[in-house]
């Protein structure tokens, strides 16, 4: 006996209006795209800040800011929010859109804690900025030692100082909630196949970090809160005046802030691992020795956070020298898979690739002028010099930003459905390759001809002229090449070409939907039997498995 | 790409595997979120440890002088301690009244938790008083803020499972729970024993310990 079928009519397509939309969604993709755009905001600001601290210094004498308190406050600031509201949220932005596409979910395993852990941050920038327009924004350092941290007139700072702490919790809040995401997603979600080692890398490096996150952030909160005690109901934590110990906020600060740093590379080095099997049509060299080395970061992570307190008297040296030395032994691993996969592959040199040989090149520096710094009387001269801004750097902008880079360009196309151009982009790579090492490389002199860090000002004969007016320059040079990107991005959403389902031929699973996906990402899964499982579709297994 | 409707793969195996009702197996999203979400707060309360244990290892004598006899273990802490314990047993046996689908036994259960629950808030801050007219405030050198830091920041955390420990109950009287779907329960049971044996340990170290 037949039976009409009911009709099948579409669902009300729930479409809300656009700005609706994006203030209230819960779809991974789109929190993604607000956490990048809100990262490059700040990564903009930021860089403002830094460049008021570069024309501060391009000349010896106080030129243009009013007081030594006003520069007090641009570092600080440039630190605090190039760390906490541009890389931090720029990585988990980049993991929100690619990682339940990567391992074939339709979202985060919790969609509003996801959004929360977003909306977060632009609030916690405002606090943060707040200082400014309050008497004077925090200024003892994004480090915030006490004494110095501590309310007037024990200390030196005002209430702007109190919004950084506020701010800072609530981003780390927002990271804490943001990992647990991340861990339970991709423990509970991949889809079937997808064994933990044949995930691909970047979500791998995106667990680890989540890992360091849950862990090492909480410690910084209860950092923030005792600091806050302190400032405010008359606390003994930090203060020596008031019967506190300096050192210790030290330790509990750098339990959290070394950790942050493998936060704030460990998936930029992800990217770079889907980016050059990719541009090298190749699969990337040691993938298992990659992930073993990338847990070793992690765990070994934990255990050098005292190498930031050499000079203070109070640590046991041969001990976190010794594992700060030992930390370079994964990552050179990484380095050589990095290089074996390019080894003989057949590379194309678009932007992507530009920008992840940016930060191979960048990233051993840093490596290698940290590894001096291992050494405890190498560092007991250098430490606090500029050798040590040199070094930040070249890991963090050298590596972690070309490595966002080289995912903007990379994964843009799969966002909006088209490609970024290439021509702006070679300019934005060269402009910003030239600005980046004119303006730190000559940090590794001043540093070993003795610049203190954090000096407004410094005497016209210490000889440190020009290479302070060659930073400034690198300085605006950097600043230059963003607009090309700009101009690019805005061009490309415009009239850019369209990127189509797989413009790269890529390895992994958001090659496998269109661009952009559909809000649940796939309408069918390819089957999963290794790490590339839409490389496999496209040319039948080649006996990559795992 | 196929038109296929039957969504995802060849096998039937749910995308969203580990929502509370999905038979795959293993532990659910949300219990595994708030046991992560636990490992956090534990290294949270580790860095107050910390500082209280450097505090501690700094200033001789420790407790001041003044203080030598203020923190009394079998003062009103005692009561209070006891019924926090016992308020985890009678979670875990709202936990396991739910399991068995016995909503009444759930209800009375974590009504009695509940109140045990701000029974041990209004102990503390009534206690917090004692101690302040007794010189012990948070200004009282290292050995008042780090004890205030660390009772307070638990109290705020009991307070957070006062609130849930209400909204399972509120959610259980409304007949949300069954012994198929009651995660919320569990998650809210695994973050009261972590409450209390945070309290064990600060108990232990503030009290016993000194």
């Amino acid at each position: 006996m037949a039976t009409t079928a009911p009709a099948l009519t579409p669902a009300a397509s729930g479409y809300r209006s656009g700005l609706y939309e994006w203030l209230t969604t819960t779809d991974h993709k789109k929190i993604g795209i607000l956490y990048v755009t809100n990262s490059f905001i700040f990564f903009f600001l930021g860089g403002l800040l830094a460049l008021g601290v570069r024309t501060e210094l391009a000349q010896p004498g106080l030129q243009f800011l009013a007081d030594e308190n006003l520069y007090n406050e641009l570092f600080t600031m440039h630190g605090t929010v190039m760390i906490f509201l541009f890389i931090i949220p720029m990585l988990v932005g980049f993991g929100n859109y690619v990682v339940p596409l990567q391992i074939g979910a339709p979202d985060m395993a919790f969609p509003r804690i996801n959004a929360l852990s977003f909306w977060m941050l632009p609030l916690a920038g405002i606090l943060l900025f707040l200082g400014f327009v309050t008497g004077g924004a925090a200024a003892a350092g994004w480090t915030s030692y006490s004494p110095l941290a501590q309310d007037r007139p024990l200390g030196s700072v005002g209430s702007g100082q109190d919004l950084w702490v506020v701010g800072l919790i609530l981003i780390g809040t927002s990271s804490i909630l943001g990992s647990i995401n991340f861990l339970v997603t991709i423990f509970k979600m991949r889809a079937p196949g997808m064994t933990l080692f044949r995930m691909p890398i970047l979500v791998w490096t995106v667990l680890v970090t989540s890992v360091l996150v849950l862990m090492a952030t909480p410690v910084l909160t209860s950092a923030l809160v005792m600091l806050f005690i302190d400032r405010n109901y008359g606390g003994s934590f930090f203060d020596p005046a008031n019967g506190g110990n300096a050192v210790l906020w030290q330790n509990v600060f750098w339990f959290y802030s070394h950790p942050a740093v493998y936060i704030m590379v460990l998936p930029a080095m992800g990217m770079i691992s889907e980016i050059l099997p990719v541009f090298s049509r190749k699969p990337l060299f040691g993938y298992k020795a990659f992930v073993f080395a990338t847990a070793g970061i992690g765990a070994l992570g934990f255990s050098v956070w005292a190498h930031h307190m050499f000079t203070t008297g109070s640590v046991y040296l041969p001990f976190f020298s010794l594992m700060t030395f030992l930390i370079a032994v994964p990552t050179g691993v990484k380095m050589f898979n990095w290089i074996f996969t390019l080894f003989r592959g057949k590379l194309t040199f678009s932007t992507p690739l530009l920008f992840a040989l940016g930060f191979l090149s960048m990233f051993l520096i840093g490596g290698i002028n940290g590894a001096f710094s291992a050494a405890v009387p190498v560092d007991f001269a250098l430490h606090d010099t500029y050798w040590v801004v040199a070094h930040l750097h070249y890991v963090l902008f050298g590596g972690s930003v070309f490595g966002v880079f080289a995912g903007v360009y990379f994964w843009f196309p799969k966002m909006t459905g088209r490609m970024l151009g290439e021509g702006l982009g070679k300019v934005q790579f060269v402009l910003m390759f030239i600005g980046f090492n004119l303006t730190f490389f000559p940090m590794h002199a001043l540093g070993l001809a003795g610049m203190p860090r954090r000096i407004a000002d410094y005497a016209s004969d210490a000889g440190w002229n020009e290479l302070n007016l060659a930073a400034t320059v690198g300085g605006f040079l950097i600043a230059a090449s963003v607009l090309p990107f700009l101009w690019n991005v805005f061009v490309s959403l415009r009239s850019g070409k369209p990127a189509g389902d797989d413009p790269w031929e890529g390895n992994t699973l958001e090659w496998a939907t269109s661009s952009p996906p559909p809000p649940y990402n796939f309408d069918h899964l390819p089957e999963i039997r290794s790490e590339r499982p839409v490389f496999d579709l496209r040319h039948g297994r080649a006996g990559s498995g795992h | 790409m196929t038109s296929d409707s039957h969504a995802l793969t060849t096998t039937e195996h749910s995308p969203v595997a580990g929502l509370a009702h999905d038979a795959s197996g293993g532990i659910s999203n949300p219990i595994l979120g708030m046991l992560l979400f636990i490992t956090s707060e534990v290294m949270f309360f580790a860095g107050l440890f910390a500082a209280y244990f450097a505090s501690r290892a700094a200033v001789a004598p420790w407790p001041p002088a003044e203080f030598e006899h203020t923190l009394e273990p079998f003062s009103l802490v005692f009561p209070a301690t006891v019924m926090l314990v016992i308020s985890s047993v009678t979670c875990q046996i709202g936990v396991n009244a739910i399991r068995r689908d016995d909503r009444a036994g759930f209800v009375r259960a974590i009504g009695l938790t509940l109140i045990l629950g701000i029974v041990f808030l209004l102990i503390q801050v009534y206690d917090y008083g004692l101690l302040y007219s007794e010189g012990l405030t948070v200004a009282a050198g290292p050995y008042g803020t780090t004890y205030y830091t660390l009772t307070g920041f638990h109290g705020a955390h009991v307070f957070g499972g006062v609130i849930m420990l209400a909204v399972i109950l509120y959610r259980g009287m409304a007949g949300q729970f069954s012994s198929r779907h009651h995660d919320a329960v569990e998650a809210t049971s695994i973050y009261w024993h972590f409450v209390d044996v945070v309290w064990i340990g600060l108990y232990t170290t503030l009290y016993w310990l000194r």
